[in-house]
Order: C-alpha cells, then sequence, then structure tokens
C-alpha cells in the first residue's frame, strides 16, 4: 500500500490560511491504514486547524469530509455538491489523490496534507517499512523475494557491499542489510548457488527514468 | 608475458614479484599541486597510485583530473570509479576520457553512501554496480563495444580492478563474492585495511580453495594505526572493519608519543606475515593523509626497490 505522513501543522497552516473557506479531505483507503489521511483523521486536522485560526485570529471556516479513494472519478459522486461550495481543498490523500483532485477540478485551488512517503508493508501496528519502489521490471524471482531495489541503499544488483555489518546497512543499524537477507532466504531456499549469477544490466527506461508510466487494459 | 595492457602494474604483478600499490586523496580545491607532491613522495616506492574519487562522500576534486596530473608526472594512477555519482554514460564516457591520457587501471567500486558526506541530501545514481562496472570496462576493452552494442573505433587500454572486503558480512558470501568479481572480469582486487590477519588468512585459505588466487592478483590492504584512538574508531565506527581487541592493547601499551611508530611497525609486520600467505600477489598501502609514511613501510617490509619496468 502507499504510505504516507503528515506534514508538520505550521507548514500545513502556511498553505491554507489565506483561504475564507476550507474543505479537509480524507482519503479513506491506504492513508487510513497508516492512520495519516483517513477520514478520521481530516475531523482531527481539521479541529487542529479551527484551533490554530482561532488564535491567529484568522476568519476561515473548515469543514471535514472524506471518500474511499481520491483517485477514482466514481467516489466523488457523494460529494459534488460539497466540491461546488469549496474555495479550497486540504487533501489528505498521497500524491496521487490530491494530482486527481486538482485535475478533477481545473478551478479549485488543492494542497497537500501529507508527504507521500513510499510503499510498504505493515510489519506491526503502527510500524510501516518500504517494499518496493515500482521499478517496473521486478527481480524478485531472483533475488529470493526480497528487493535489492527498494532495500539496499545503494539498490546493488550484486551485493553485499562491504559495508554490510551483523545483518545491518553501513548507514543505519535500524537498517537491515538487503543482501544479508538475500542470501540468508538463497540459503534457506537451497540457491546459494544463484547468488553467482550475474544479472543483465538493469533496464531503468521502465522505472521513473523512462518518464510517466501509464497502461491500458486491453478491452475495456 | 600475456600482458593486456601498457599498465606497469600489470607487469610487475604478472612477472610473479609482489606489487605494491598506494593512494592518494585529492584536495577540496581546485589547486593541483597537493596532489602532485604526494604523488612525487610515493613514487620511487610504488608500482601504481590509486586516486579515490570522492571517498567518503565527501565533494573533492575529481579522480579523473587528479590521475591526469600523476599521469603528465610521470607516474601509473589507478583511476577509482565509484557508481554512486555517475550513470552508465557518465562512467563509460570518463573511461575512455582517462584512457586518452594513458590512464591504464581503473579500479571499480560502488562508493560510500552519500549519508556520509557533505552533502546527504543529493540523489544517488546507482544506474549499475561495482560488479557490471567491471564487466562495462572488460567488455569496452576486450569486446571494443560500449554497453549499447555501438563499435569504439579505439577501445579504452585498462587494468581492471575491484575491491574486496574479507570482513564484512555476511562472511560466507565473501569467497563467493570474490568469485563473482572474477567471472564479472576483475584482473586485480585491492583489499579493505587487514587488521585481523587470522580472519584474513581464513579468507584466504577459501579462495585458494576454489583456486580463484590463480584467476587474479591479490594486492592486500595495509592501513597504519597512527594513535590509539584511530584504532578505537575504526573498530567503532566504521562497519565493515576488524579491529581485534590485542591490537588495541598493543597500541595502549604504548606512550601516546610513540603509538604512530607502533602503528607503522603493526602494518611492516602485518606485510611480512602476509608475504609468506600463499595467493597474496602485493600490497596496497593506503596511509590516510600520511603519505610520507609510505616510503618506511615499504623499505621495512623488505619490498624497495620497486621493480624496474620498461
Amino acid at each position: 500500500m502507499i504510505v504516507g505522513e503528515q506534514k508538520p501543522l505550521e507548514e500545513i497552516w502556511e498553505m491554507v490560511k489565506r483561504h475564507k473557506q476550507l474543505t479537509v479531505f480524507g482519503c479513506n483507503t491506504c492513508v487510513a491504514v497508516c492512520h495519516q489521511g483517513g477520514n478520521k483523521e481530516a475531523g482531527i486536522l481539521a479541529s487542529l486547524l479551527r484551533m490554530k485560526a482561532t488564535q491567529e485570529e484568522v476568519d476561515i471556516d473548515i469543514v471535514d469530509s472524506g471518500i474511499e479513494r481520491q483517485c477514482e472519478h466514481e467516489f466523488f459522486e457523494s460529494v459534488r455538491d460539497l466540491m461546488s461550495r469549496s474555495e479550497a481543498v486540504l487533501s489528505l490523500a498521497c500524491g496521487i489523490g490530491v494530482q486527481f483532485v486538482a485535475t478533477k477540478y481545473q478551478a479549485l485551488p488543492v494542497y497537500p496534507a501529507l508527504n507521500t512517503t513510499f510503499l510498504g508493508d505493515v510489519i506491526a501496528v503502527g510500524h510501516f517499512t518500504e517494499k518496493c519502489q515500482a521499478c517496473g521490471d521486478c527481480v524478485l524471482g531472483l533475488t529470493g523475494g526480497v528487493c535489492p531495489v527498494s532495500r539496499c541503499c545503494k539498490r546493488l544488483m550484486n551485493g553485499p557491499c562491504g559495508g554490510s555489518s551483523n545483518g545491518k546497512c553501513e548507514i543505519s543499524k535500524e537498517i537491515d542489510c538487503a543482501w544479508q537477507l538475500i542470501v540468508d532466504r538463497l540459503e534457506a531456499l537451497g540457491r546459494l548457488d544463484d547468488y553467482e549469477k550475474i544479472p543483465p544490466l538493469k533496464d531503468w527506461s521502465k522505472d521513473r527514468a523512462g518518464g510517466p508510466r501509464s497502461f491500458k487494459v486491453e478491452g475495456m | 608475458m600475456d600482458l593486456k595492457t601498457n599498465s606497469r602494474l600489470e607487469k610487475v604483478l604478472k612477472s610473479g614479484q609482489l606489487a605494491v600499490t598506494s593512494e592518494c586523496g585529492p584536495p577540496r580545491s581546485s589547486a593541483p599541486e597537493g596532489i602532485i607532491k604526494k604523488g612525487n613522495l610515493i613514487k620511487n616506492h610504488v608500482d601504481a597510485i590509486n586516486i579515490t574519487d570522492n571517498q567518503t562522500s565527501v565533494t573533492r576534486l575529481c579522480s579523473l583530473a587528479a590521475c591526469v596530473h600523476l599521469k603528465l608526472q610521470g607516474l601509473d594512477p589507478v583511476l577509482q570509479m565509484v557508481v554512486r555519482d555517475r550513470n552508465r554514460i557518465a562512467l563509460q564516457s570518463d573511461i575512455l576520457g582517462a584512457a586518452s591520457f594513458g590512464i591504464n587501471n581503473v579500479l571499480c567500486l560502488s562508493g560510500d553512501h552519500q549519508s556520509f558526506g557533505d552533502n546527504p541530501q543529493a540523489q544517488n545514481v546507482f544506474d549499475i554496480d561495482s560488479m557490471q562496472l567491471v564487466q562495462t570496462v572488460r567488455r569496452m576493452r576486450d569486446e571494443g563495444r560500449f554497453l549499447s552494442g555501438d563499435e569504439i573505433k579505439v577501445p579504452p587500454n585498462m587494468f581492471v580492478g575491484a575491491a574486496a572486503n574479507p570482513f564484512a558480512d555476511p562472511f560466507k558470501i565473501r569467497v563467493p563474492r570474490l568469485a563473482k568479481k572474477i567471472a564479472a572480469g576483475a584482473e586485480f582486487i585491492q583489499t579493505q585495511c587487514i587488521y585481523n590477519v587470522d580472519k584474513f588468512e581464513l579468507w584466504m585459505q577459501g579462495v585458494r580453495d576454489r583456486g580463484l588466487h590463480d584467476k587474479v592478483f591479490i594486492l592486500a590492504g595495509i592501513t597504519p594505526m597512527r594513535s590509539v584512538g584511530m584504532a578505537k574508531y575504526l573498530r567503532k565506527s566504521v562497519p565493515g572493519m576488524d579491529v581485534p581487541e590485542e591490537l588495541i592493547k598493543r597500541l595502549s601499551g604504548v606512550e601516546k608519543e610513540k603509538q604512530a611508530a607502533e602503528g607503522i611497525t603493526i602494518a611492516v609486520e602485518t606485510i611480512q606475515r602476509l608475504k609468506e600467505v600463499k595467493g597474496v600477489a602485493g600490497f596496497h598501502v593506503m596511509a590516510i593523509e600520511w603519505e610520507e609514511k609510505v616510503p618506511e613501510i615499504v623499505e621495512r617490509a623488505g619490498l624497495f626497490p620497486r621493480p624496474v619496468i620498461d
């Protein structure tokens, strides 16, 4: 799923304070799972902004709302009236949702309440870790199901580097060495011999480097 | 002697004599005098001089330009290239540029992560990795082809090296990793600084068991300790560095002003012990910002004079 983290309140306030009306708009799927951008968080953030407006003696009408997903047209049906009344939207969606709103409502200012941080999993309650960078050319079949692109700090295709120490990465004791994990997995699978195969150079044209990506399902 | 390049280092190694290399770090300025001085300080005691490439991710005068300065002095530089800062276009371009100045050695490295340096906010590149850079240079040299497959009319004449760290984890992968670098095309290896000689010998045993010492020239990495403080710092704070407790005790046992001399003696003793290890083809003496001590280490270790190569 997509993980995001709320921006500091001050930064949000600086973006929105000049409006007379603001809709604080949750997105109740990915970023709700990480407790940062769901409809519940939209309600809390709206309250904090109202308090901030009172403190700063700024007159601004703040309402909160939300939908299931800000990245698909059909979910916006229920907020058609709200959007037509809004002077500005503070979206708690990931960057995709923010842009979807901006494209859908050409004349409506929209601001991001979150920093979209990564594609990750939930390894424990409230603990999210990056697992994929959407490079467009998955190598997990070669690497025992551990991604070197998102999990090795140097995205080495032939690691580990000389900085791997006690299973941790040289840059932080908080980060597992992806190549230690890969080697351990290959060994557990009885495939350690595969370690010595050198993969072809990675085709980054399928990654961000190749420009914005899209695809269409045939016949739909 | 089956020589692939004009590299003096290749000639020394293939003549069966122990080679000696050293390294110099370029300055954090546009003045070349410092690097030229360092090079001249050690030129009679080494066969080739590595020039580091923005080591520890701190911005410096570029390795390629520093190599050119040494080449113009008649020295044999080893161009260190990290894949952190340049994509495959820039790497291939710089290899041609270096070869155009008659630089005949390259050491292919990943590079320290940028978080250690002066621009931790920088983007990193890592388009290819060090193993693939070895492959790239060999393809350019031996097949006369760019990665794209296009022809190189005058291929680069480069003796190709890589690094090995026998002390990093997981230890069980360190011999296979060397095998992989050899399969990629590495012709010489310069190792991480060796302080835990027992562990290094264990690694070399694994290297010999697979016959890898017959396929690549291994230069053992030597860095003299300047103080017990340095030893403790390397032990505690540098991942992949293995400094045994006994070495710290030995340095702690001498007065502060004599610790540097003791560090030199330890380096000399390490070289002497490693000379007896089958498969060690030479030494890479990295006296970090202490280049003036390289001649003394080389002489006391019995590695002087250096072979005369025409």
